[in-house]
């Protein structure tokens, strides 16, 4: 009987529990929500970095929470035996983990059934040694995606691979780029539609961009689209119908350069891409154009610097919008866009949320390429402001680079207010989660040459904090607003991307070594743990085998901003690493080189 | 006395001489100086590696005006796009001590001229020859192992160092660093 009283007690609190915690599910209704295609029961799993389509990087899982996460404790590790910078996401498929290295490229499948997580089997494509010299940024990679029973993912010599992700054999590798013209990937493939999505990276190296549609099946190309050069190889059609008129006109990739030079263009695709399977659009950002010096490209530089929606079958484009036309500062447009759904001046609107390299967080309706808003969240003195009717910045002129003259106090800086670097968006608080930087620079123009196969640059660059002195922040940003609603300060640049859990937990890395987790709702520091190198990868979250929830994160300095410890470069030259090293002295007494896999779980 | 004096400004300006010696007439592309040198002190059998140096490398080094074209040239050959003002990036730094490949001058042309596997591009037949030599003998300045009143003063433009001439004397140590490669596992 006392049993049974207590039985029906314990049901009426875990009904109030229950009921509550369904409630806290719900942003409030003014907040922007993950769209339906993005809102299907966790699986446990996470199969490609993004998490999803709509590129959230949120969990549903919620055992680690707010409560309990300070008893966070190591699972297991794992060395990927490559000690340079390690940007790729642990990805978790069923009760195995696959972690992909750095060049040379290696990807591990590691048993998550058996204790200690062993290695069922290791996977080399054996890349050309020689693509290290025409990687601009360290030699990173940003990780594998998974897709009806295979890993996909890029080499840094400009191969795809897709792997059996039982058996660990190669499937099929196709090579789709040429190291002695300067290419390289470095990206993470998107698979959607029986289609593996992939783009090159080479914007230093004079490198006409593209993405490139591979068939699924057998790796023979679908179709591939440049971003410079005529309409009919940029795949502009009838169906294109950009929101501004600065993006309409005829061969716009051709005519808004100097003769020939969007042959050496730039316009490279290595950053996020993004999937509507319901308005079945493919959306991917361009790269910075070609070479950084502004003063040898006049013109607006199409369609460099910018975002394309294209139609996943066919490559079509159908809307493109330039966030930074004639870029002078090497504001690429790679990083992730978020696909929300959320109320705007009265309507519901289909948007995708960019934070930008430029310094502005992007809210733009994803159907049309309207810019429904675009709101600062970092320092700026290169840009006055934006003006909304034409979707431009205003252009600081004060700033503009002058030819083998020391233009000082640029803020942002040539990587930006944020890099590659992914944001995290959960759904259950509505608020976006952006590790970025504090950063200005001084900046030199100088005519840069075309050689093919070597840097295509044409600046000398040194970088340094931005006001406050700290050169990370990691902020919860409310987009209706567009305002920060808090920000934690980093004495180095964030460049480990987010995570963001149902527990209202979310977590990030930083350079000097450190795995953080935060409360999502007022930032309070919640939980950390010192990992053997600097943290510049994606963290990850997942269901075990034994129905825990467990948090991976890798470990490894490296990428543009941790090249001086990965690369050693002198700290003497301010300008090394394309001036990222004048910031960046420190770093070498606070971390040194690594290569390691962190998992946590609760005791 | 005057005797004495008409023999040290003699010196000096024979020295001078040589600081400031040029050639008129280059190389053409295709040509090829071939010194004998070895990557690694060690040697099968108990005597040293087998080398002939011809000479023309310390010619090279030891004058102002080659360094200074090299410095030019540097930055005309993108050098700079991956090595930066010295400090490196994407390649390895080039003023401090390290020397993967050996810091000799006639390592540093081998290296220029035939590339090497973990990313430096091979630049045979792209650059004439006496032009590869002055472009080592500025690589030389940057750690300043070359004499200091022939390294480069300061820049006109960004400082984003002192001057090569400001840099204490350097020292090489060969092979210093291990490749990526040498890293990789399997």
């Amino acid at each position: 009987m006392g049993g049974a009283r207590l039985a029906a007690t314990l049901a009426a609190l875990m009904f109030v529990q229950l009921s509550s915690s369904i409630q806290a599910q719900t942003p409030p209704a003014s907040q922007p929500a993950a769209p339906p295609f993005a809102s299907a029961p966790d699986d446990g799993q996470w199969t490609i970095p993004q998490k999803n389509f709509a590129s959230t990087r949120y969990s549903d899982l919620s055992e680690i929470n707010t409560e309990n996460v300070k008893s966070l404790q190591v699972a297991f590790t794992f060395s990927t035996g490559v000690n340079r910078g390690q940007e790729s996401a642990p990805l978790v498929v069923g009760s195995t983990m696959y972690v992909l290295s750095p060049y040379p490229n290696i990807l591990y499948a590691l048993d998550l059934t058996q204790p200690g997580a062993p290695m069922k089997w290791q996977y080399n494509p054996k890349p050309a040694a020689a693509a290290q010299g025409v990687a601009c940024c360290d030699v990173v990679n940003r990780g594998p995606a998974y897709s009806n029973g295979r890993i996909f993912f890029t080499t840094l010599d400009a191969h795809v691979v897709a792997v059996n992700a039982e058996t660990g054999e190669e499937v099929w590798k196709t090579k789709l780029g040429d190291i002695n013209r300067g290419e390289t990937m470095t990206m993470a493939p998107l698979v959607a539609k029986g289609k593996v999505f992939v783009g090159i990276s080479g914007g230093e190296y004079g490198v006409r961009g593209w993405i490139h549609a591979l068939n699924e099946a057998d790796g023979q190309s679908a179709w591939k689209a440049y971003n410079t050069g005529p309409d009919q190889d940029v795949k502009i059609g009838p169906d294109f119908k950009p929101f501004y008129d600065s993006e309409k006109g005829k061969d716009l990739g051709v005519t808004t350069w100097p003769a020939d030079a969007w042959q050496q263009g730039g316009g490279t695709v290595w950053g996020w891409l993004s999937y509507d399977p319901d308005l079945n659009l493919l959306y991917h950002g361009t790269g910075n154009p070609g070479p950084w010096n502004a003063n040898q490209r006049p013109g607006d530089n199409k369609w460099t610097a910018g975002i394309f929606a294209r139609d996943p079958d066919t490559g079509d484009a159908r809307w493109f919008y330039q966030t930074a036309p004639h870029d002078i500062h090497d504001w690429d447009t790679v990083n992730e866009m978020i696909l929300l759904d959320m109320e705007w001046e009265g309507r519901p609107r289909k948007v995708m949320v960019h934070p930008g390299r430029t310094g502005f967080v992007y809210v733009i309706d994803r159907t049309t390429g309207e810019v429904l808003s675009a709101k600062p969240f970092h320092a700026l003195t290169a840009v006055t402001g934006f003006d909304l009717k034409t979707a431009r910045m205003q252009i600081n002129p004060e700033k503009e680079p002058v030819n083998n003259r020391v233009i000082r106090d640029i803020c942002p800086t040539a990587p930006g207010a944020k890099d590659w670097n992914p944001s995290a968006f959960s759904h259950k608080t509505g608020l976006l989660y952006i590790p970025h930087m504090n950063m200005c620079m001084d900046w030199q123009s100088s005519e840069a040459n075309y050689i093919a196969g070597t840097p295509y640059v044409g600046a000398e660059v040194r970088m340094f904090p931005g006001p406050g002195g700290h050169m990370g922040e990691f902020s919860a940003w409310d987009i209706r607003e567009g305002k920060e609603l808090w920000t934690i300060k980093e004495r180095f640049p964030l460049w480990s991307g987010a995570l963001a859990t149902a527990g209202d937990v979310v977590f990030y890395g930083t350079m000097d070594g450190w795995f953080k987790a935060l409360h999502a709702r007022t930032g309070e520091e919640l939980w950390k743990f010192k990992t053997s190198s600097g943290i510049i990868g994606q963290p990850t979250t997942y269901r075990g085998p034994d129905g825990k929830q467990y948090v991976a994160i890798l470990s490894g300095v490296g990428g543009w901003a941790g090249a001086i410890v990965s690369g050693d470069l002198d700290p003497r030259d301010a300008t090394a690493a394309l001036g990222f090293v004048n910031a960046m002295r420190e770093l070498k007494d606070v971390t040194t080189k690594g290569g390691s896999l962190y998992v946590f779980k609760l005791p | 006395m005057r005797n004495l004096l008409t023999a040290s400004i003699a010196v000096l300006i024979l020295t001078a001489c040589e600081r400031e010696d040029r050639e008129y007439r280059a190389n053409p592309v295709t040509a090829e100086t071939e010194e004998k040198i070895a990557l690694s002190p060690l040697s099968g059998g108990p005597s040293p590696p087998v080398e002939r140096r011809s000479g023309i490398g310390q010619g090279y080094e030891e004058n102002a005006f080659h360094v200074a074209q090299g410095k030019k040239l540097y930055v005309w050959f993108n050098c700079n796009g991956c090595h930066a003002n010295g400090g490196g990036g994407s390649g390895p730094p080039l003023m401090d001590d390290r020397w993967t490949y050996g810091g000799q001058i006639e390592n540093i042309v081998q290296t220029i001229r035939e590339g090497r596997p973990n990313g430096m591009p091979s630049f045979r037949g792209k650059i004439p020859d006496d032009q590869i030599w002055q472009i080592a003998a500025y690589v030389r300045s940057m750690g300043r192992n070359v004499r200091k009143d022939v390294a480069p003063g300061r820049n006109d433009d960004m400082h984003p160092a002192p001057a090569e001439q400001r840099r204490p004397p350097g020292e090489v140590i060969d092979g210093g660093q291990i490749s990526p490669s040498a890293q990789m596992p399997q």
